[in-house]
C-alpha cells in the first residue's frame, strides 16, 4: 500500500519535471495529477483502517535512508491532501486557461502537491524537515507566479521568511527531540523518554514551528498576504491543505512522538486556538478582497481545529477523561476534514468570480449571481457551510467540539473549569460572526446590483470549475447529514493517538449522533435534512394552496425613493461598519473621521476610517526594528581591510577557546 | 411511539396556528395600556390571509434566492419548533437535536434573511441586514453561555432532560439560574426584534432593523416571513418557559400540559406587553452594550455556578 502511494508521489514528481516543458495550459497536465491524487485518496482512504505499514528507501543521509510510516493519522490527513489536490486539479483543468505564465506554475504546482505527501508519511525526522522545506518553497515559487505584482512580491518575502521560522523551530524541535543520542527515526523518538522540562520545550517549539504554517495568531500575518495572491487553485490548496499538513505535524509531534503533556500546554493551545478563532474572523469582516477575505477564514478555523487539539490535550492529561479527549480529538479532526472542503471549495468560487470579473475587490462586484447561477448556488452551499449552519458539515464538526467544551467543566482541577468555558464563550462568538462575514461575503459579491461593468457583463465558469465546485458542495452536504459515517471513519485515528474512541456513531437510529449519552445530547443531521425539506414542501404547498399565484415585476420598492445608481448600494465595508465600531477600537485600533462641508456648500462630505493590525505592531515591527538597528550597526564591519578581518577571526579562536576551557 | 408521533403532530399544527394569536395579544396589552382600542386579537391571522390574497410584487432584479428565502426561513423556524418541548416532554422529534441545534436553526433562518434583504441592491435592506448580523452575532454567544451554564447545572443540552432537571428537586435555587434567565430575555428581546433593541411595529425608516430587512417583500412571501416571525416569538417564549417554568410538562397527561402551556403563553405575552409600554427603544449602538451585559451574566452565571454548587 505505502509503495504504491510512494508511487504516486513518484508521479506526481515525474509531472513537475514534465511542467518544466510543457507548453500550453497544461490541461493534460492538470488532468493526470487528478488522476494520480484521485487514486492516491482513495488508497488513503482504504488504509484507514489497516495496521502501520513502514518503508525505507536507501536515499536522504546515507546512515539514515528515508523513513515513511503509513498509519492511521497520516492516512486520514493523506486522504485530505489528496481530495484538496484532486478537487484543486480537476478545477484547475479550466480555471488554468486564465493564467497569464503557466510555465511559471506548471513545474512547481504537481511538486507541491508531493511535498505535501511526504510530509504525512515521513518517518524520520531528516525526511520530514526535508519535505516540510521542499513543501514552503514550491508553495512560495507558487505565491510568486504573479511576479510583477507588487502585492504578491512582499508576500513572498514575508512568507519566506516566516517559513525560515518555521523550519528552525521545527529542527530545533527535533533536536531536543532526538536526545543525546541523536537518534532522528520517530521510533526512537516515540521510545525515549525527554525529561518534563525538555519535552514542554520541544512541544512549545513544535507549536511555533507548525503554528507558524498553520496561521495560528500571533504567527498567522503571512497567511493573509500569501495565499491570495496564489493564483486560486493553489490558494486553495494552501488554505485548505497545507495548514492541515501542519496539523497533522503538531498532531504528530504532541500525541505521538512526545509523552503525554502536563494540562497547562493544552490549556495553552486552547487559549492560541480561541484567540486566533475570534481575531481571524474580526480581520476577515473587515477586508473587502474576497480572496483575503477567505484566507483570514482560514485563520478562524485553524483557532477551532486548535481549541479541539487544546481540549483534546487537557483531557489527555486526565486519566480519567480518555473518552472525552477522543471526543474532542474526532472534533478537531472532523473539522480538519470539513474546512479543507468547504475553504477548497470557497477559493474554487473566488477564483472563478476573479477570472470572470479580473478583480477581487468585492466592491466592484455584484449581482452575480444572475450571470454565474451555478458558481453562486455552490459558492452559498459552501458560505453556509463555514457558518456552521445545519445541516451542513460545519455545524456538526462545531457542534462536536461545543460537546467536547460542555465536558471541560468535569474536571477537577480549576484552571481548566475557569479557561474553557471562556474558550466556549469565544468559540460561540467566532461562529456567529463568521455568520455575519458570510453574509457580506456572499450577499455584496452575488447579491444586489453591479457595480462595475466588468460584473455585469461577467460569464459563468467553465464546466470543470463548476463540476469541481459541486462535487466540493455535495460533500458538504453529506458529511453534514450523515456526521456518524466521519465520526466512525476517525475511530482508528483516535485509537491510534488517545488509546480510546468516541462511542460507535448511527446504529439506533442509523444517523443520529450520541457524543456520550442520549439524555446528554444528540443531532441527527439526516432528520434535520429531512424535516426541513418536509416542512419547506409543505410551506411551499401551503402557499400555493391558499395564495393568489400572481406575480408581478416591478422596480424596487426602497420606500418610494429606488435609486437605480449602484452607487447606492451597501458596500462590503459599509456592511462591516456596525461590527467594526463594536469591536474595531479594543481590537484594530480602529478610528473613523467624518468631514461635513461648510454649511451652504454643495460639497460631499468625507469619512476617513483607517485600521491598524495590532498584533503586527506588538510583535512584528519591534523585531523589524530590531533586525534593521542590528543591520545598520553591523554594516560598519561591511568595508575593513583583510588585516582586521584576520583579527576578528583570530579573536572569536581565542574566546572560544577561552569559554571551553573554563566550562570544562 | 404512535402517542410520540401524535404529540408531536399536534404540536407542529399547534404552535403555527397559536403564533398569530400570541402576537395578537402582545398588541392587544399594549393598546389597552396605552388607552387605546386597539385591534381585535384575530387581527394577526386576517393579516396573514389578506397578504395571501395579494399578488407578489417583486423588484426586476430579484434572484431565486428573494423567491425561496421565505418559505426556506419558515421552515427553519418550524422546524426548531418542533424540537422544542411545549406541552408535553414525550416529543418524537426531541433526539434530532438539542438547545444548540436549535440555536443554530434560527441563526440559519436569520443568514437566510439577511441575505434576500442584501439581494435587491437598496440602501435599506443593507441597513437592515447589516444591524441584524450585529445584533445575532452578540446574541448568539450570549445564548451559547446561557446553554453552558445549564449544561453544567443539568448535565444536559437537551431541552427535555434540562425541564426533567429543573423539576426535579436537585435543581433548587441558584444566582446562576436568576443570571441566565435575564440574560435569556435579553437574547430573547434581541432575537424577535422587540423594544428596546427594535421596534416591530415601527414604520419610520431610520429605526428599522427588522422591518428595513424585509422592506421589499409583498403578498404571500411576506406572509410566510410575518408568519416565521411570530413562530418565532412563540418559540423563544417557549423556550424560557420550558426551561425556567417547566410546570406541567412532566404532568399526569397532555391536557394538563396543555393548559398549563396556555397560561404560560398568556402571562408571557402579557409581561411582554407591559415590558415593551414601559421602556423606549434604545439607539442602534446601545444594543450592543445590552448584549455585551447579556454574553457577561451568561459567563458569570456559568463562574457562579462552581460557587454556589452545593449550595
Amino acid at each position: 500500500m505505502i509503495a504504491a502511494l510512494l508511487l504516486g508521489t513518484a508521479a506526481l514528481v515525474a509531472l513537475a519535471l514534465a511542467g518544466t516543458v510543457t507548453r500550453g495550459q497544461g490541461a493534460a497536465l492538470y488532468a493526470t495529477a487528478a488522476l494520480v491524487t484521485g487514486l492516491s485518496a482513495l488508497l488513503a482512504l482504504a488504509s484507514l483502517t489497516s495496521p502501520p505499514a513502514t518503508l525505507v528507501l536507501p536515499l536522504g543521509l546515507p546512515w539514515l535512508g528515508w523513513h515513511f510510516r503509513l498509519d492511521a493519522l497520516s492516512a486520514f490527513f493523506l486522504f485530505v491532501v489528496d481530495l484538496g489536490a484532486a478537487s484543486a486539479s480537476v478545477f484547475a483543468i479550466g480555471y488554468g486557461r486564465h493564467e497569464a505564465e503557466p510555465t511559471r506554475l506548471l513545474p512547481f504546482y504537481p511538486l507541491f502537491i508531493a511535498a505535501l505527501q511526504l510530509v504525512v508519511l515521513a518517518d524520520d525526522a531528516f525526511s520530514f524537515l526535508f519535505a516540510w522545506e521542499l513543501m514552503s518553497l514550491a508553495s512560495w515559487a507558487l505565491v510568486l507566479v504573479h511576479h510583477r505584482d507588487r502585492e504578491s512580491i512582499r508576500a513572498g518575502y514575508v512568507y519566506l521568511l516566516m517559513a525560515v521560522l518555521s523550519g528552525f523551530a521545527l529542527l530545533l524541535c527535533f533536536g531536543l527531540l532526538a536526545g543525546a543520542a541523536g537518534s532522528y527515526g520517530f521510533d526512537a523518538m516515540r521510545l525515549a523518554h525527554p525529561a518534563p522540562g525538555l519535552a514542554a520545550l520541544a512541544l512549545l517549539l513544535a507549536l511555533l514551528g507548525t503554528g507558524a504554517k498553520a496561521g495560528l495568531v500571533p504567527v498567522h500575518a503571512w497567511l493573509p498576504l500569501a495565499h491570495p495572491a496564489a493564483p486560486s487553485h493553489v490558494s486553495a490548496l494552501m488554505s485548505g491543505v497545507m495548514t492541515k499538513v501542519a496539523v497533522y505535524a503538531f498532531l504528530r509531534i504532541a500525541f505521538d512522538l512526545l509523552p503525554i503533556p502536563p494540562d497547562w500546554l493544552g490549556l495553552v493551545v486552547l487559549a492560541l486556538g480561541a484567540i486566533t478563532a475570534v481575531l481571524g474572523v474580526l480581520y476577515a469582516l473587515m477586508q473587502h478582497d474576497l480572496k483575503r477575505l477567505l484566507a483570514y477564514h482560514t485563520v478562524e478555523n485553524i483557532g477551532i481545529i486548535f481549541i479541539g487539539v487544546g481540549l483534546a490535550m487537557v483531557f489527555r492529561a486526565d486519566a480519567g477523561e480518555q473518552a472525552a479527549a477522543a471526543l474532542a480529538l474526532t472534533a478537531a479532526l472532523f473539522h480538519v476534514f470539513n474546512h479543507s472542503v468547504f475553504k477548497s471549495l470557497l477559493f474554487f468560487g473566488a477564483g472563478s468570480v476573479d477570472a470572470a470579473t479580473g478583480t477581487r475587490d468585492m466592491e466592484r462586484q455584484g449581482g452575480l449571481i444572475h450571470r454565474m447561477p451555478r458558481t453562486a448556488f455552490f459558492f452559498l452551499i459552501g458560505c453556509a457551510a463555514i457558518s456552521a449552519l445545519p445541516p451542513l458539515n460545519g455545524f456538526a464538526s462545531e457542534w462536536l467540539t461545543f460537546q467536547a467544551i460542555l465536558l471541560g467543566p468535569g474536571l477537577p482541577e480549576w484552571g481548566p473549569k475557569i479557561v474553557i468555558p471562556v474558550a466556549g464563550a469565544l468559540l460561540a462568538l467566532a461562529a456567529a460572526l463568521a455568520a455575519a462575514c458570510f453574509v457580506k461575503a456572499f450577499g455584496i459579491t452575488f447579491l444586489g446590483r453591479p457595480r462595475s461593468a466588468e460584473a455585469a457583463a461577467a460569464r459563468e465558469a467553465d464546466r470543470f470549475s463548476v463540476g469541481a465546485m459541486g462535487a466540493l458542495a455535495a460533500l458538504c452536504l453529506l458529511a453534514g447529514i450523515f456526521p456518524a459515517v466521519v465520526i466512525n471513519a476517525l475511530a482508528p485515528v483516535a485509537r491510534a493517538l488517545i488509546g480510546t474512541t468516541m462511542p460507535a456513531q448511527g446504529y439506533v437510529p442509523w444517523s443520529v449522533i450520541i457524543p456520550v449519552a442520549a439524555a446528554r445530547s444528540s443531532y441527527d443531521g439526516f432528520a434535520i435534512f429531512l424535516l426541513l425539506a418536509a416542512v419547506t414542501a409543505l410551506a411551499i404547498a401551503g402557499a400555493r394552496r391558499l395564495a393568489t399565484h400572481a406575480v408581478r415585476r416591478a422596480p424596487a420598492w426602497d420606500c418610494g425613493f429606488p435609486n437605480p445608481r449602484p452607487e447606492t448600494q451597501y458596500t462590503a465595508t459599509s456592511f462591516a461598519e456596525p461590527i467594526r465600531r463594536v469591536f474595531g477600537p479594543a481590537v484594530f485600533g480602529a478610528a473613523s473621521a467624518v468631514r461635513m462641508p461648510p454649511p451652504g456648500s454643495t460639497a460631499p462630505a468625507r469619512i476617513r476610517s483607517a485600521l491598524r493590525d495590532r498584533i503586527w505592531d506588538i510583535f512584528y515591527a519591534p523585531v523589524a526594528r530590531f533586525v534593521d538597528r542590528l543591520a545598520t550597526s553591523a554594516d560598519r564591519l561591511q568595508f575593513l581591510t583583510i588585516r582586521r578581518y584576520l583579527f576578528f577571526v583570530f579573536a572569536s579562536l581565542v574566546a572560544l577557546l577561552l569559554a571551553l576551557a573554563l566550562t570544562q | 411511539m404512535i402517542g410520540a408521533i401524535a404529540i408531536e403532530a399536534l404540536q407542529m399544527a399547534l404552535v403555527l396556528l397559536a403564533a398569530p394569536g400570541l402576537v395578537g395579544i402582545v398588541r392587544a396589552v399594549k393598546a389597552r395600556l396605552q388607552r387605546r382600542e386597539g385591534p381585535p386579537l384575530i387581527q394577526p391571522y386576517r393579516q396573514i390571509a389578506r397578504l395571501l390574497a395579494k399578488e407578489v410584487v417583486l423588484a426586476e432584479n430579484a434572484s431565486w434566492l428573494f423567491r425561496t428565502a421565505p418559505y426556506l426561513v419558515l421552515a427553519f423556524t418550524w422546524a426548531a419548533a418542533s424540537v422544542v418541548p411545549t406541552f408535553s416532554t414525550h416529543l418524537a422529534f426531541a433526539p434530532l437535536g438539542d438547545l444548540i441545534v436549535i440555536t443554530a436553526l434560527l441563526g440559519a433562518a436569520r443568514f437566510l434573511l439577511a441575505l434576500a434583504g442584501l439581494d435587491i441592491g437598496t440602501s435599506f435592506g443593507g441597513i437592515g441586514a447589516s444591524r441584524e448580523v450585529m445584533f445575532a452575532s452578540l446574541a448568539e454567544p450570549a445564548m451559547l453561555m446561557i446553554v453552558v451554564t445549564l449544561a453544567i447545572a443539568a448535565g444536559s443540552t437537551e431541552l427535555s432532560s434540562i425541564a426533567g432537571f429543573m423539576l426535579s428537586p436537585a435543581s433548587g435555587l441558584r444566582v446562576s439560574f436568576a443570571l441566565a434567565l435575564v440574560a435569556l430575555g435579553i437574547v430573547a428581546l434581541a432575537e424577535n426584534g422587540r423594544i428596546p433593541v427594535d421596534n416591530p411595529a415601527t414604520h419610520l425608516e431610520l429605526t428599522m432593523v427588522h422591518e428595513a430587512m424585509v422592506l421589499e417583500y409583498s403578498g404571500r412571501h411576506l406572509a410566510m416571513i410575518e408568519l416565521a416571525a411570530a413562530l418565532k416569538l412563540l418559540l423563544t417564549l417557549s423556550i424560557i418557559a420550558c426551561i425556567f417554568f417547566p410546570f406541567g410538562l412532566d404532568g399526569p397527561g397532555p391536557l394538563v400540559g396543555l393548559f398549563a402551556y396556555a397560561a404560560k403563553l398568556g402571562v408571557a405575552a402579557i409581561l411582554l406587553g407591559i415590558f415593551e409600554v414601559s421602556i423606549a427603544k434604545m439607539r442602534v449602538f446601545r444594543v450592543p452594550e445590552l448584549l455585551g451585559a447579556g454574553l457577561m451574566l451568561g459567563l458569570l452565571g456559568t463562574l457562579l455556578l462552581y460557587v454556589s454548587r452545593g449550595l
